[in-house]
């Protein structure tokens, strides 16, 4: 099983002291909050991608290159890939010479986008969001497997005699995530290739995150690519820790209360009974996380949102260490413990490759 | 059996509110007359999310001189989003809620029935095709990908 952080990439004010990082500060925040998520033994990276204010990440390949340069170990990700606004050919070129330059550590996660204004700054429409994210990424598998491809679509000039460059390193594509938290035909969309499906679950109700994972399972064994307990499943969580779950609470409530993004609407303990949000002791965060697996079955990759609200940078690193020494250890522990045979671990470069080398390998026989 | 929803939404911000109150009492009304449901309350509306389903429409004001508001007002609205619109609006004013009002014919209790019977026909099992639940029967992706590139 993977354990990460993913990072939406917003610049928000410290409401307790008042402060607002600037650009380069956060962007800088984001380089050290990967950089010790690698030291912590955690697994996965995953930026954000936006092309508004208060967000800074909008390149993401050019911050995942810098990063990939500066680690060794782990896996460089999106969370998400605007499959919609982006070019696929871009996104093909790039993640594939990010896959080169990082050995392999990349993978990314497909997603659409909700900010309406951000479609026609790219020329395109949100309510083509769907049909966008289906053509879109057709194309982008064809680039990464094709030799030469020649093309037709609604949204994009057409290609005729193109070839990507650089190819996926080894031959083997980066392994996609699909993100959707709540449109069925992206987890058929996930089903249908044997991709993986991540929901985002951080401000959703358990119900309905286990009916978005159950039809991606089901839909996943139905295109027979496995069991429906062998698909790919990634989740969401955001988390606060103190050693004491008082000292937590009481430390994070000012930035609950106040950051756009939690503020103004129910309250902490509310928003903590009904959405994965962990505002508490390690232990706490570990039988919450635990938790998920009686939701949407043995998954593959956790993804923690450590960095919200406006909380500054050695608190952030504080809790990766937290995370690093006093849960991901043993939430890696009972999860592996629990996990049936037959149930894949969470995919990498590597395995992809041997598996792709399998079928090679029985066909030269 | 498909379980229906009734979802009452109401603009009574007050405490106590009389527009909640009569909410309450359209949609116990409903329940009387077709059991198994349970009310949830959305605070945000999806574009398409009405079209085709049965709404029945209440309000409540300070004199029977607003009750055309709904047929008015409020009725266009919900035909504007494809709604199924019950043909007997409540409106309640004040005087509707005395107690010797209750007696006369045509009186709030008689309008929340004949409303909550309208109502209740058209969600009740064979009243109308149950909506598909796209995460039971999702389209399938080749469908998608069809209409997607044509």
């Amino acid at each position: 099983m993977q354990f990460g952080i993913f990072t939406v990439g917003d610049v928000t004010t410290d409401p307790t002291t008042h402060r607002t990082p600037s650009e380069a500060e956060r962007i800088a925040a984001m380089v050290a909050i990967a950089l010790k998520t690698e030291e912590a033994g955690l697994d996965v990276f995953a930026t954000g991608e936006h092309h508004n204010p208060p967000f800074v990440p909008s390149s993401p390949t050019t911050m995942l290159g810098y990063i990939a340069a500066q680690t060794d170990r782990i896996i460089l990700s999106t969370s998400t890939t605007l499959i919609t606004t982006n070019d696929p050919v871009k996104i093909a070129e790039d993640f594939a010479m990010l896959q080169h330059l990082a050995g392999g550590r990349v993978d990314l996660m497909m997603g659409r986008g909700n900010m309406g204004p951000v479609y026609p700054w790219f020329g395109q429409d949100i309510r083509n969001g769907i049909p966008l994210a289906i053509e879109n990424y057709a194309l982008l598998r064809r680039l990464w497997r094709e030799d030469v491809v020649d093309w037709q679509g609604q949204f994009r000039t057409p290609l005729t005699g193109y070839t990507s460059t650089p190819k996926p390193l080894d031959g083997v594509p980066p392994f996609v995530w699909h993100g959707s938290i709540r449109s069925p035909e992206i987890a058929e969309q996930a089903a249908y290739y044997g991709d993986g499906y991540f929901h985002n679950n951080i401000f959703w109700p358990p119900e309905h995150v286990q009916r978005m994972v159950a039809l991606y399972r089901r839909r996943f064994e139905h295109y027979g690519h496995g069991r429906a307990d062998q698909a790919i499943v990634g989740l969401g969580g955001q988390v606060f820790m103190r050693p004491d779950s008082q000292a937590a609470i009481r430390e994070f409530r000012p930035y609950f209360d106040h950051a756009p993004v939690y503020g103004g609407g129910p309250s902490l303990e509310d928003y903590m009974s009904q959405t994965p949000l962990t505002v508490g002791s390690p232990q706490q965060v570990i039988d919450r996380t635990l938790g998920f697996r009686d939701i949407v079955g043995d998954y593959q990759r956790q993804l923690f949102l450590v960095d919200h609200a406006g909380l500054p940078l050695p608190v952030v690193l504080e809790q990766l260490e937290m995370l690093g020494d006093l849960v991901v250890p043993v939430l890696r522990r009972e999860f592996d413990a629990l996990r049936p045979a037959g149930v894949p671990d969470g995919p990498t470069h590597e395995s992809l490759k041997m598996a792709a080398d399998v079928p090679a390998l029985a066909a030269s026989r | 059996m498909t379980q229906r929803s009734i979802v009452a939404v109401s603009a009574g911000l007050g405490q106590p509110s009389a527009t909640r109150l009569l909410a309450d009492r359209l949609v116990a009304a409903t329940e009387r007359s077709y059991s198994g449901l349970y009310k949830l309350f959305f605070d945000v509306l999806e574009r398409d999310g009405l079209a085709g389903k049965p709404v029945l429409i209440g309000a409540t004001g300070g004199t029977p001189r607003h009750s055309l508001a709904l047929d008015h007002a409020i009725r266009p609205m919900f035909a504007y989003l494809n709604a199924l619109v019950m043909p007997t609006p409540v409106f309640a004013a004040s005087d509707d809620w005395g107690q010797d009002a209750a007696l006369e014919d045509g009186s709030l209790i008689d309008r929340i029935e004949r409303a909550g019977r309208e109502f209740a026909g058209a969600i009740a099992p064979g009243g109308r095709t149950p909506p598909a639940d796209p995460f039971a029967d999702p389209v399938p992706f080749d469908q998608l990908l069809r209409s997607s590139s044509s």
